[in-house]
């Protein structure tokens, strides 16, 4: 058996101050397999994977490579051990050809005082036909994130490695491109490359890993054969509890209404989507399905104010609106959570209370505009609690918070001026299992205050068992909508892409 | 569904304790500050019997004071994730410009109020370029640091302007006291005390702490971040234009050359009080505390007749030394 496995890590710790990231860690990787790795945010994954890469070095505990023990002083080390590790976060240089990003480090290396660029962007575009359509003469901030994340995955394909780590790879990708990156793991993998693949998303662990290794709170919990499991269990020995009900409630008929809350006609955005309308209703939860680039952020920005010039209208509960800036928007009680928490949703060197108040401070204040710190702690302890947020204290800086826990900072912060419609997208992206049930919880909870919700996620699972209904948008478009027994991933998949082949599960 | 704290929340309880932690570690970055200018003053009264003095005291504190007015205007400015070049061109500016229309018979407070102006004018300049065309606050401001300085000898032949005439009621802002109390302190006193008030406590100004915190979340929160950044370096120029002022009444003349270098100084003492170059963070206090023991240090250091020359070096190091333990400890903290 020890003959098979490529990597095995015996007893690993590792603290940072008080907190154990990884206590006594044990995990075994074979040679050619794909092995997944869940677990909830905090669980210890990135950790693993970043001592594993010599970014970290461990407390105590033993790395084995072909059975010999080794220690992984630094990322330059494990690139020499054959380890490659695809980070989630993309860490490209943007004025440089993609050629030279992919081979940043065959550069540094390099003994030679020339550039062959020439070379370079031979040898790149060889890897990149296996990804895609991508010159590597493009500089890489012409890119699209998509791109940018295979021009990642070109960079540790080119690195000769038999370990390689995929972090959320699919996160960012499109259905099609992330076909292409399966296909190519299991190539990969067939070549006899073993493959640590992490990911939230059940159907990907389950249509293309061999094996998953469960850790909980920086505990390895249990390694299965993805043929001998179920979803249901992985996520449950995530957890460490039986999730019974992963969605609430869907609305019952009885709380249907014909009340139209929002009332959108004729949006257009040159460029981005055109005659966009729909109704939302009292009571809805109404999804906004489509691909990477279809559209969907930009339709719900366009009726906030916070894109471009827009032409069309927008009403209010029978009331057309005149908005210039989205502060108008605000005003209205129409808000926008946005899809990227840590770059444009929170303020994370401020304090939660602080962070909670930001879309008007006035309300926390006198009427001379100054701030009433009690007020101001009062108003995010309120709804802090309403939203079940567990923190220390509202004074510390939302660094300091889980993903889970970072979001609903950020819902609170929406709620903190009473809004009639919010638009939230990709609500639970880097959100661990239990948060995002409460989350998909609390969104029904104001769907039933009479709060009008739109959801954009592109995790299909989530808009099939939160929404009640469900727009798809294809380039810039309104493509189609389904409802009750209709919503299924195949009939959105489709009319999110009908030039696309089989819908690919998310 | 009822939800149990989840592993990954539980171990991040303990946090209460680390909030009181860091909140008592921004208590020593002004504590500390002040420990150490008040070791100075102790380690200096033995040195020099001159230091601790009525009117080395008044001395120093009249040499911070007006500066101290420009530092509150930096502060803010690079809260809100600007800086600026130019306030020490900017406050010769200011005194060249009344000085001149003080000349040509202007009454002096008009001159003055038509100066201050005009400062702000400059800074609402800059604001344009930086919010509308979309230039870097750094550029902008360097530009506008040369061209303010070739205005000022532009329009003095670079000779300074003896302003001899100008009456003792106005020259009492810059000379006079209050009791024992000089009228520039004081003026420093209300400025300093009412920013700092109004940047801990009031809407409008915890804006511009979001704007530089986070400058997309801000726009995402309704909040009109071009507009921000836009007074926020408007005033800075303006309590550069208020600062020549009081330079102007004080020296009784315009001083062309006044204030190079100061820009450093200015820059230095609100780092050190702990404002952040990349926005977001910092306080008048800290800023203060800053500029004032640049100033002892300075002042210190001419008691103890070390040369001109060493002081910059002194100064320098003490700037890096300030921010090499200050990124420490957010390490730390972080």
């Amino acid at each position: 058996m020890e003959d098979d496995l490529i990597l095995r890590i015996a007893n690993l710790s590792k603290s940072f101050g008080p907190i154990r990231a990884l206590r006594g860690v044990d995990f075994e990787l074979r040679k050619g397999e794909i092995h997944a790795i869940a677990g909830e945010n905090g669980a210890g994954k990135s950790t693993l994977m970043n001592v594993i890469d010599g970014i970290l070095q461990p407390d105590s505990g033993e790395i084995f490579i072909d059975g010999r023990p080794v220690t992984i002083a630094s990322p330059a080390v494990a690139q020499n051990l054959g380890i490659g590790f695809v980070h989630q976060e993309i860490a490209l240089c943007p004025d440089v050809t993609i050629a030279e990003n992919i081979f940043m480090a065959a550069t540094n290396t390099s003994r030679s005082m020339l550039m062959d660029y020439a070379g370079l962007e031979r040898k790149a575009g060889e890897v990149l036909r296996r990804l895609g359509d991508i010159d590597p003469s493009a500089l890489v901030r012409t890119l699209s994130i998509s791109q940018q994340q295979l021009v990642e995955i070109a960079k540790a394909l080119t690195l000769d490695c038999r370990v390689l780590i995929l972090d959320e790879p699919t996160a960012a990708l499109t259905e099609r491109e992330a076909q292409i990156l399966f296909d190519i793991m299991h190539k990969l993998a067939q070549q006899g490359i073993s493959i640590i693949y992490i990911s939230h998303r059940m159907a990907e662990i389950f249509d293309h890993c061999d094996r998953v290794s469960v850790f909980r709170d920086g505990q390895y919990i249990t390694t299965r054969n993805v043929a001998e499991t179920t979803p249901g269990e992985i996520v449950n020995a995530m957890v460490g509890r039986v999730i019974d009900n992963l969605y609430p409630d869907k609305q019952s008929d009885e709380e249907k209404s014909e009340e139209i809350i929002l009332d959108v006609r004729s949006l257009t955005e040159r460029g981005r989507f055109t005659d966009i309308s729909f109704q939302l209703r009292k009571g809805e939860i109404l999804g906004l399905a489509g691909l990477i680039g279809a559209g969907r952020s930009e339709i719900v920005k366009g009726i906030c104010r916070l894109g471009g010039e827009v032409t069309g209208e927008v009403s209010l509960r029978g009331r057309q609106l005149e908005l210039t800036h989205y502060k108008d928007s605000i005003a209205e009680g129409i808000v926008y959570l946005s899809e990227d928490r840590k770059g444009d949703g929170l303020f994370l060197d401020m304090s939660i209370a602080s962070n909670v108040s930001a879309l008007s401070v006035r309300q926390v204040a006198s009427f001379l505009g100054i701030i009433d710190d009690r007020k101001e702690v009062a108003l995010a302890e309120r709804l802090g609690s309403k939203l079940n947020l567990k923190c220390g204290h509202v004074g510390q800086p939302a660094s300091a918070l889980s993903g889970g826990n970072q979001q609903k900072v950020a819902i609170a912060k929406m709620l903190s001026v009473n809004p009639r419609v919010i638009f939230l997208d990709e609500p639970t992206r880097g959100v661990d299992v239990g948060a995002k049930a409460e989350i998909h919880r609390i969104l029904r909870d104001l769907a039933r205050s009479g709060v009008g919700i739109i959801v954009i996620s592109s995790e299909l699972p989530e808009l099939i068992g939160v929404c009640d209904r469900v727009l798809v948008v294809r380039e810039g478009r309104i493509s189609g909508e389904v409802a009750g027994e209709d919503m299924t991933e195949e009939k959105i998949m489709y009319l999110a892409s009908v030039t696309e082949e089989r819908p690919q599960a998310v | 569904m009822a939800m149990t704290i989840t592993p990954a929340e539980g171990k991040r309880q303990p946090a209460g304790g680390l909030v009181d932690l860091l909140k008592r570690l921004l208590r020593m970055r002004e504590t500390g500050l002040i420990l150490i200018i008040l070791t100075l003053f102790v380690l200096m009264s033995f040195a020099s019997p001159y230091f601790l003095t009525w009117v080395n005291m008044r001395a120093m504190a009249m040499a911070f004071a007006v500066e101290g007015i420009v530092v509150v205007g930096m502060t803010i400015l690079l809260i809100s994730g600007g800086i600026d070049l130019s306030v020490g061109s900017v406050t010769a500016l200011a005194m060249v410009i009344a000085g001149l229309l003080f000349l040509s018979g202007v009454d002096p407070w008009t001159a003055s109020a038509i100066s201050i102006a005009a400062c702000t004018g400059i800074g609402a300049m800059m604001g344009f370029f930086v919010t509308r065309v979309g230039l870097h606050h750094f550029i902008v401001s360097l530009a506008v640091m040369v061209i303010a300085r070739g205005a000022c000898l532009l329009g003095t032949g670079g000779r300074p302007l003896g302003l001899f005439t100008l009456p003792p009621e106005f020259k009492f802002i810059g000379q006079g006291s209050i009791g024992v109390i000089p009228v520039v302190i004081l003026i420093f006193l209300t400025v300093v005390v009412s920013f700092d008030f109004m940047l801990r406590r009031t809407t409008m100004f915890r804006k511009v702490f979001y704007t530089g915190s986070n400058e997309k979340a801000a726009a995402y929160s309704g909040i009109r971040t071009k507009k921000v950044v836009f007074l926020t370096t408007t005033l800075c120029s303006a309590l550069c234009g208020v600062a020549g002022i009081i330079y102007m009444a004080r020296f009784g003349s315009a001083q062309p050359t006044f204030g190079i270098g100061m820009e450093l100084n200015v820059i230095a003492a609100a780092v050190i009080g702990g404002a952040s170059l990349s926005g977001g963070s910092g306080t008048i206090f800290g800023a203060i505390l800053g500029t004032i023991l640049l100033s002892v240090v300075s002042s210190s250091l001419a008691l103890l007749d070390v040369s001109v020359y060493w002081q910059d070096i002194i100064r320098g190091s003490i700037l890096l030394a300030a921010v090499s333990i200050d990124h420490y400890l957010n390490k730390r903290r972080g």
